[in-house]
């Protein structure tokens, strides 16, 4: 069989803040170089053809599943994940802390990939109604917790974010 | 990582037909919804890629000066939604790609790749042929520009010549002048699912609302490719806005549509939804237009 | 004593999870690795001839290519079961590493190991298999028949058990004048866990032996198969588990460790790893049973229960993993449930060429349910009763215990549960307001009560081990070896031992993951045992290390051991409450002393021969829009008695999630397959439609406590029981908006397209 070259190619991007490159084999999908070359965990291998949601990141400020996304299309690119959320102490950001109060998270999977939805959500500065929410929130799926919780969480930080009254069921 | 032999990434759309030309059998990726996930199944294992990913000129809705609207192949399906000129003269568009997949499939996905795999579920689909949509595609001798009926030749091919990429979906004025419309995707569930049947219906009511000028239906998943029912179209035309009305439309889509059985759902179900649904869109696009039923 | 038990305190592993730092196999796994990719038949049935691996061994980065002529001829059974030394009660040992003899599309014939990913797919793809294909069978009753295709040759018929029970006198007193008859067939379908981790693995070799890391409910009992599968001695493997992404029973079984760990040694004992992609997880993982019900009742006009008749045939699928186990509780059920004199109930397990299936949070229950408390409403309509006054009329009453388990109900659960759930649904008002309606749109309301038991005494051994070991700081850790798969165990546990031993629950450290080399001996997560189980070791073991912690307080103190106390942290002279030390100066003073220094540890196996019974019920409202076909759940409350809540808001968010997967099994779930060939269709998260975000209402949860006197801590099952009754709840709720009694789940369009046709609700 004839041997494949390897085609490799440099990619910089700005990863939670930081300007970084790397070379990368163009085969690779963004989630296997923030994985594998950046060690972030939180970015999730749950299905790889971008029908569950575990491996979003914000790229460019929107929800993309990394798992369908290739490496070098990062280039140029303003990259997020759940590592970038995460104050200088270990402090936790308003939403993440929302999942840990509201008891949004089990067995932790899904979580990243749905915090870094809502962060998308929270930063547009908008007020949602639930079925709104449910929609923006409707691209991952999780099998632990109905997203009851998950839907309890992120509202709470919009109301909180928007200095509002969270209404009352 | 995925299992492709090779990755040409244009830099312009005529770098990227300089690559079509030179790579022939390579295959063209815009967001990689559809394309890495059938690498991954292992149908596409082994190809070369075309990216055209980078193409940011192909991206945005813009309005050209005979009034014709021009939506980049590249625009994302979250980004057509958001476009106010979308918003302004063809919402149901909009409302259509809002219902692809899920919030992160449509910010990946393009209106291009959705016309371009040649699937008759896809959710722009029968809206674009509902308007009449033009597919701009940009070659080796420059720019051609096809009806979307035409575009279609089969299930899953397309009428995409050597050489040649998709760059452009246009909207013609007359398409969109006074034109309301609704779409309802039939699915298993609220979201990540694909169509058991997509049905796109828009009028044109007259002055005085009472009397239907102009009716389009098309479905999506009522045969091999997007279609028009031209009969029911033509009953509705110049006749008087009433409930009647939008039964026999409605009876009448089954003379052109022609869905198939397969698992996903069975033939005489996949009518059935049909009817009812070239009622409701068709009631809802008169309420839009400001008839009343 | 409690400070902690009873509070809705975070989950000890909140933080990890939220900042996506708690590592998951994938996450420990080396980058170096060789990666296994399984080659799957593409048959439902047959022999494999021959496999030309000629191309796959040429491909670039290909290591090792092996395959069905390769693996030890040994028979391994995969159950995640307690092992039993009776080989009566051992589970049916009938898979190989890799098949010949291939019983379902997507069983293993070879396995190519290679560099990366990439060659390892290629290596796949390029095997040749050559087999001799077989006439297949995907029908549970069709494989019963007399020229079906046979699966196992130690089965023949197909039938891997069928048990019975009888009472009374059935046919005798069917024949009372006067009695309506009440038949119905009720089909669940095949579905699957849909944990977001796939199942994946990683093995190596060391010190001569195998180690693996797997997402696995059941690291003890991997661990045993592994080393039976292997034929090697099971003190030569090490199982570790890390935190896992879900497991719903599909990880309560040995999926594809053994086959990783033998790759291992077919490579020198190199890292090798083998993740299952989410195609495989569908089809070459678990499976629930797919359950076909038969249920004739005859009633007397004012609802009593004369005489039942029950039938069920589960399709266990290629091979046996949990078997029998499951219908048989489900048949278990179906006497207690609604106490009638006169029984004649049979249950078969039955082979045929699909995946296999296992345990599925339920094991046999949300299958029984849907049948039984289907045919409850139905009953209900024929003889024009209430469907809760039909319950209250023959529910279980207060006060009865079975004869096998010994279990009562000891409290008015069933009462108590479904006045709290018709009071949040507002079920009164509602079943009066949506009778007779006409129209394309309307609305229902219906309910289901469930039965379950918690754990699996008397069938199995229950056993649970813990160690603690004091700190010098007097904080301490605590291992079992009972698993955190999401549920929140670790949480429950740690609030235990906290309360149990006397210290604030910030000095409590639960070692969450389990190496079977370090970890007292426990089964794992399943038959929502935990709680309950876990609880006996806690307080033993506890009791244990107070004990010697007094001991040493009264060296320390020279007060005697009957007048000291440990209370949240410190050591307390009882007679006059002073503090006499704190629990850390004791521990650092134990340890570094001179003259006699002390470890201070303890450790104990609690056996436990008990169970109990954990009910409730589910309360629905739909919009069913009978044009399109369509049913939108409007709202749905769950009602539990679990017995004392340890951690309510932890309780609460288990009973939303088991209710989000019993919507999708009433309503959207099943994995399909082509009948002409046996292959999947939908194996995938996009044609597989499991819930998500949009398709729920508000899902309520609400709870009974009634303190189950077995369990130290008063609690008992909550794992699974979410999952039993919404489906059946929802489909009596259709039956009252649209008068159609559904036969089968889950209850789709095409299902409704179908039933309102023939009702005349739709015409074409």
């Amino acid at each position: 069989m004839e041997k494949h070259v390897i085609q490799y190619q440099t990619v910089h991007f700005n990863l939670n803040g930081k300007d970084v490159e790397r070379t990368v084999d163009v085969r690779a999908s963004l989630t296997d170089t923030l994985r594998n070359d950046f060690r972030m965990t939180s970015v999730k291998k749950g299905c790889e053809v971008g029908e569950c949601g575990a491996c979003n990141v914000l790229i460019d400020g929107e929800a993309f599943n990394s798992c369908i996304y290739l490496a070098v299309w990062a280039e140029g690119k303003r990259i997020r994940t759940l590592e970038g959320l995460l104050g200088p102490n270990g402090e936790l950001s308003d939403i993440q802390q929302a999942f840990v109060d509201e008891a949004a998270i089990q067995c932790g999977f899904c979580t990243p990939g749905f915090i870094l939805t809502a962060v998308e959500i929270l930063e547009s500065g908008k007020e949602y109604t639930d079925d709104e929410l449910r929609k923006l929130l409707s691209g991952h799926l999780c099998r632990c917790t109905g997203y009851e919780n998950i839907l309890r969480a992120v509202k709470k930080t919009m109301y909180k974010r928007l200095g509002k009254e969270m209404p009352q069921a | 990582m995925y299992d492709m032999k090779a990755l040409y990434q244009a830099k312009d759309v005529a770098d990227a037909v300089a690559l079509r030309l030179a790579h022939p059998e390579a295959h063209i990726i815009a967001g990689g919804s559809d394309v890495l996930v059938q690498m991954r199944e292992g149908k596409r294992a082994g190809v070369e890629l075309i990216s055209i990913q980078g193409l940011d000129e192909l991206r945005g809705v813009s309005l050209e000066e005979d009034g014709t609207l021009r939506i980049g192949s590249l625009t994302s399906f979250s980004h057509i939604t958001r476009d106010p000129l979308i918003q302004k003269y063809i919402n149901v568009l909009g409302e259509a790609v809002d219902q692809v997949g899920g919030p992160q499939i449509r910010n990946i996905g393009t209106i291009g790749g959705n016309t371009c795999n040649g699937v008759t579920s896809a959710d722009s689909a029968s809206t674009l042929h509902a308007w009449d949509a033009v597919v701009e595609l940009t070659g080796p001798d420059g720019v051609r520009c096809q009806p979307i009926s035409e575009f279609y030749i089969r299930a899953g091919k397309v009428d995409i010549r050597e050489g040649e990429i998709q760059t452009a979906i246009l909207i013609q004025k007359d398409s969109y002048l006074d034109t309301f419309g609704h779409y309802i995707k039939y699915a298993m569930r609220n979201a990540m699912d694909i169509a058991t049947l997509g049905t796109s219906v828009n009028v044109r009511l007259s002055a005085d609302k009472k009397t239907v000028e102009r009716a389009r239906v098309a479905f999506g998943v009522a045969g091999p490719v997007p279609l028009r029912a031209r009969t029911a179209e033509a009953l509705a035309a110049g006749k008087p806005v009433t409930m009647e009305l939008a039964e026999a439309f409605a009876q009448a889509v089954k003379e052109d549509i022609n869905p198939r059985d397969s698992w996903r759902a069975a033939k005489d179900f996949r009518m059935h939804i049909a009817v009812e649904s070239a009622k409701r869109a068709f009631i809802e696009s008169v309420k839009l237009a400001g008839g009343a039923l | 004593m409690s400070n902690s038990v009873g509070k809705s305190v975070t989950r000890v592993d909140a933080y990890d999870k939220a900042t996506g730092r708690a590592k998951y196999t994938d996450d420990l796994c080396d980058r170096s690795a060789l990666v296994a990719r399984i080659c799957h038949s593409t048959i439902a049935h047959g022999v494999v001839k021959a496999i030309d691996t000629t191309e796959a061994e040429s491909i670039p980065g290909v290591v090792r290519v092996l395959t069905c002529f390769d693996v030890p001829d040994i028979p391994f059974p995969t159950a995640g079961h307690p092992w039993s030394t009776d080989p009566h009660h051992q589970d049916v040992a009938d898979r190989l590493l890799l098949n010949r003899h291939v019983r379902y599309y997507g069983d293993e014939v070879a396995v190519v190991i290679a560099e990366d990913e990439v060659a390892a797919a290629q290596g796949v793809r390029a095997l040749k298999v050559e087999y001799d294909e077989l006439p297949f069978v995907l029908d549970v009753q069709k494989a019963m028949e007399q020229d079906a295709p046979q699966l196992h040759e130690e089965y023949p018929g197909n039938v891997l058990a069928h048990t019975d029970i009888r009472k009374g006198d059935y046919e005798t007193a069917r024949q009372e004048p006067g009695l309506i008859k009440v038949e119905g067939w009720y089909d669940t379908p095949t579905v699957q866990h849909c944990h977001i981790e796939n199942h994946g693995c990683f093995a190596y070799e060391e010190a001569g032996r195998i180690v693996v890391v797997t997402s696995t409910q059941i690291p003890h009992i991997v661990r045993r198969v592994v080393g039976q599968a292997l034929g090697i001695p099971w003190g030569k493997v090490r199982i570790i588990k890390p935190y896992i992404g879900g497991g719903f029973g599909n990880k309560q079984d040995a999926l594809y460790e053994p086959l990783c760990a033998w790759c291992s040694t077919q490579v020198g004992g190199r890292l090798v790893k083998l993740e299952c992609s989410r195609e495989e997880t569908f089809v070459s993982n678990r499976v629930r049973h797919a359950i076909r019900t038969h249920i004739i009742s005859y009633v007397r006009p004012d609802g009593t229960l004369v005489a039942r008749k029950f039938e069920a045939f589960s399709n266990q699928g290629a091979y046996a993993s949990h078997g029998h186990g499951i219908v048989a509780k489900g048949m278990g059920a179906f006497p207690q449930l609604y106490p009638c004199d006169n029984l004649e109930c049979d249950a078969w397990t039955v082979f045929t060429n699909r995946p296999s299936a296992g345990a599925m949070r339920g094991y046999g229950i949300p299958q029984a349910m849907f049948a039984g408390e289907s045919h409850i409403d139905d009953i209900c309509r024929a003889i024009g009763m209430e469907p809760l006054e039909f319950r209250r009329k023959n529910l279980m009453p207060v006060g009865y215990v079975d004869g096998f388990s010994k279990n009562e109900l000891y409290s008015d659960t069933f009462n108590q549960c479904m006045e709290k759930g018709m009071a949040a649904i507002g079920y009164e008002q509602k079943l009066r307001e949506y009778q007779n309606q006409t129209g394309p749109v309307r609305r229902g309301v219906g309910m289901a009560v469930f039965w379950y038991n918690t754990a699996v005494w008397p069938i199995s051994l229950e056993s649970s081990s813990c160690r603690m070991v004091l700190n010098q700081d007097g904080s301490l850790q605590f291992q079992t070896g009972e698993t955190e798969i999401g549920q929140g165990c670790d949480t429950a546990y740690s609030q235990m031992v906290a309360d149990a031993v006397g210290v604030p629950l910030k000095d409590v450290h639960v070692v969450s993951s389990q190496d079977t080399d370090v970890t007292p001996f426990g089964t794992g997560a399943y038959a929502s045992r935990q709680t309950y189980i876990g609880g006996f070791s806690i307080v033993q073991t506890a009791a244990a290390l107070r004990e010697r912690i007094l001991n040493i307080a009264h060296e320390q103190t020279r007060m005697p051991v009957s007048n000291l106390d440990l209370v949240d942290g410190q050591i307390v002279r009882k007679s006059d409450g002073r503090v006499l030390k704190s629990l850390g100066d004791l521990a650092t003073e134990s340890l570094y002393s001179m003259e006699h220094s002390q470890h201070i540890t303890a450790e104990t196996t609690a056996q436990i021969k008990t169970n109990a019974y954990s009910f409730g019920c589910s309360f629905a409202e739909v919009e069913v829009d009978i044009p399109m076909c369509k049913v939108k759940l409007l709202d749905i409350v769950n009602v539990h008695d679990c017995g004392t809540l340890i951690n309510p808001a932890l309780a609460e968010a288990q009973v939303h999630g088991g209710m989000s997967m019993a919507i999708g099994y009433g309503l959207s779930e099943e994995l399909k397959f082509d009948e002409k060939t046996g292959k999947p269709l939908n194996n995938n998260l996009l044609d597989y439609k499991l819930s998500t975000f949009m398709d729920h209402p508000t899902l309520q949860a609400a709870f009974v406590e009634n303190a189950e006197p077995t369990s130290p801590y008063g609690t008992k099952a909550l794992g699974e029981p979410p999952a039993c009754s919404p489906a059946p709840a929802i489909r009596n709720a259709i039956l009252q908006a649209t008068g159609v009694a559904i036969d089968c789940c889950p209850i789709t369009p095409h299902v409704l397209y179908r039933r309102f046709k023939e009702a005349g609700l739709i015409q074409d």
